[in-house]
């Protein structure tokens, strides 16, 4: 009984927090009112914790996946890394093939749609909440997230359906139709269904609003407070260009922008690392002792590991399912090699980006410390730390890198819209698979789905951070909860593949071509 | 053995010169020619969802598009010269591709015709016909 209370109380200081300045805003309040109003029942739901404690059943339901198909695939995603990198240079790549997609283009597309603000907002919540120590369980789940990876986009893969005119619609609810019947198992479509029903909340939340959300903070952020829905509707303009009108050009623009991004700010991150190397090692001392202690963040340990995994599965997305629509458009004639690509997403995505991210904000001391006892100082709803300059999400990030560089605000900014419009672009098709696997293929039908995710553009851009962030992770989780019991019953079917494979491989049958 | 003569071909106006010179060069040499055309590829391009659904169908297409609208115009005329000759069509990296085919034939000679690219491109990435004249194994022709 207690349980959706303390869900509500998890959240309600973030909502405290959201509401006081209290703006003359009035279209914004409204919207972000009814939001609340309308979603939080879901979101208690999902983040409701075992009674007793304030460990969210859905957290543990993840990590304890990824733990199994850890242990049950042998370790893979360190035994097959070498593996996983030799097929993404495309040593294993038939020249004949080539003028098909790469496993390098199917990773960097799945890639571009986890990699966003996950890594630079998300961060920043979790850092914020759970203090430096929840840099430890990011990335310890984003390690063990590899394995859940692997097994879903392998799956997605192979059950993948393909039309005659040669374009192919893969991902969980493929696998749970094709995959349930094909072993002899009951309720296949209905975890379809449940999972696309969810997929399509996902998309319209976390891969919606939440960046929608975000870059509106960090425009308002360095232009100065304006509301939300001119963000919002600028955004769904051009969202709707793209997905709507076609006009690629505007896509292929920010997807050749956005690695390069990427990799401009784990570099600038590396190069505040590097100003401050001689805290390193302090840093990283924070990082074990927080994990492990909490040093004074509410929840103590369990309070930072929360955070640390939430902010890894909603970052990396491993378990949710979303990456097997994305990889399954691949042709390969080895479903299991597509399975080994994917594994290297929450490497990057979480191990080295998100850890970035915390790293600087640790290093650059935006938490606020109190210099006898060393524990950090919280906020006065007693839920978050106390930050320099009262930062939250991604201002805090701002703060940190701009701490070090001035300018990078000023990139950052760039950089949070495009990686918004990019993860957005990546949800929008997700969730429009989702969308024509429940009520089939077609134009008009395929275009109701579009514009339905313009409009959630300009809710999420004027809603306040709380509610949208809470419903994003809802969301998305309750994807996870349905492709995940999927996983527990075909992974003897990725198993079979794998031993396969690797004997093959082996044998020297699988041909290396450079 | 006879020998073997690659011409590098699309659908510019100096590939069509580059073309009415190996075909004499091949008549009077006696030598057999290799029509390679290569469609520009990179495997570390990148591409959004949609693009990626969609590449199987897109590559038969340009594929289709490159037989009937380039080469088999080609075909005809070398049938009516009465030369002998093989075709390449190869998706890459145009100038290493090019390279790949006369390796894969153990041709003797390449042909190309220059594009005429004296643009900013080229300026800083190379022309391919820059690139072949210093990289070829063999022999390289630049037909104007």
């Amino acid at each position: 009984m207690s349980n959706s209370i303390k869900a509500a109380a998890l959240s309600a200081p973030l909502l405290l927090a959201a509401t006081a300045p209290a703006m003359a805003q009035t279209v914004d309040e409204r919207v972000n009112e009814i939001f609340a109003n309308s979603t939080g029942w879901f979101v208690n739901l999902i983040f409701s914790p075992f009674p007793g404690t304030s460990f969210p059943w859905i957290v543990a339901w993840l990590v304890v996946a990824a733990t199994v198909f850890t242990v049950y695939f042998g370790l893979i995603q360190f035994r097959a890394f070498p593996h996983s990198i030799s097929l993404v240079r495309g040593d294993y790549s038939d020249p004949n093939d080539a003028g098909e997609v790469s496993h390098f283009q199917a990773l960097a597309t799945a890639l571009s749609g986890t990699v966003g603000l996950g890594n630079i907002a998300g961060v920043a919540v979790a850092v914020g909440i759970g203090g430096p120590g929840a840099t430890f369980w990011m990335i310890l789940a984003g390690l063990m997230g590899m394995a859940s990876k692997f097994t879903e986009c392998t799956l997605g893969v192979k059950y993948r359906n393909e039309f005659p005119d040669g374009h192919v619609s893969g991902g969980p609810m493929y696998y749970m139709t094709k995959g349930f019947a094909e072993r002899g198992l009951p309720m296949g479509k209905f975890l379809a269904v449940l999972f696309s029903i969810f997929c399509i909340l996902g998309a319209l939340g976390g891969g919606n609003m939440f960046q929608a959300n975000q870059a509106h903070a960090q425009i308002s952020g360095v232009v100065g407070e304006y509301p939300g829905w001119i963000t919002g509707v600028v955004f769904a303009g051009v969202v709707f260009a793209v997905i709507v009108g076609g006009l690629k050009s505007i896509a292929r623009v920010t997807e050749k922008v956005v690695p390069f991004m990427g990799v401009m700010y784990v570099a600038t991150a590396l190069v505040i690392l590097a100003m401050n190397a001689d805290q390193i090692g302090w840093a990283f001392g924070q990082i074990f002792d927080g994990a492990f202690t909490g040093l004074g963040v509410a929840g103590g340990m369990v309070g930072a590991l929360i955070q640390g995994f939430k902010r890894a599965a909603f970052s990396n997305e491993a378990g949710v399912g979303s990456a097997a629509i994305a990889h399954s458009a691949v042709r390969t004639k080895e479903p299991i090699t597509e399975g080994f690509v994917s594994l290297l997403e929450p490497f990057i995505d979480t191990v080295v980006i998100c850890t970035m991210t915390a790293l600087v904000i640790i290093i650059t001391g935006q938490l606020v410390q109190d210099p006898n006892t060393g524990l950090y100082l919280l906020d006065e709803g007693a839920a978050t730390i106390q930050t320099v300059d009262g930062n939250k999400g991604v201002a805090l990030t701002s703060a940190a890198f701009s701490s070090a560089f001035g300018w990078f605000q000023y990139v950052l900014a760039l950089a949070v819209i495009l990686f918004a419009f990019s993860t957005m672009i990546s949800w929008s098709y997700y969730g429009l698979k989702a969308w024509t696997f429940l009520f089939g293929e077609g134009e008009t039908k395929e275009l109701v789905f579009k514009v339905i995710f313009c409009i959630f553009v300009v809710i999420g851009a004027a809603a306040n951070l709380g509610p949208v962030i809470d419903f994003s992770d809802a969301a998305i989780f309750a994807m996870a909860v349905v492709n995940i019991i999927a996983l527990y019953f075909l992974m003897p079917i990725v198993k079979r593949e794998l031993n396969s494979y690797m004997s093959r491989l082996k044998a020297g049958e699988i041909k290396k071509y450079v | 053995m006879s020998k073997k003569i690659v011409l590098g071909y699309d659908d510019s106006e100096a590939a069509k010169s580059a073309l009415a010179f190996a075909v004499s060069l091949a008549k009077a040499q006696g030598a057999e020619l290799v029509i390679a055309h290569v469609l520009e590829w990179s495997p570390y391009s990148f591409l959004t969802p949609e693009e990626i659904e969609q590449r199987h169908k897109r590559r038969e297409e340009e594929l289709k598009r490159a037989e009937d609208a380039l080469l088999k115009p080609v075909c005809k005329s070398l049938e009516d010269d009465g030369v002998t000759f093989v075709t390449e069509l190869k998706y890459g990296h145009i100038a290493e591709t090019l390279i790949d085919v006369i390796k894969k034939h153990g041709a003797s000679h390449l042909i190309i015709g220059r594009t005429g690219h004296s643009g900013l491109s080229s300026r800083l990435f190379g022309s391919v016909a820059g690139t072949l004249a210093q990289a070829a194994p063999v022999p390289v022709t630049i037909v104007p």
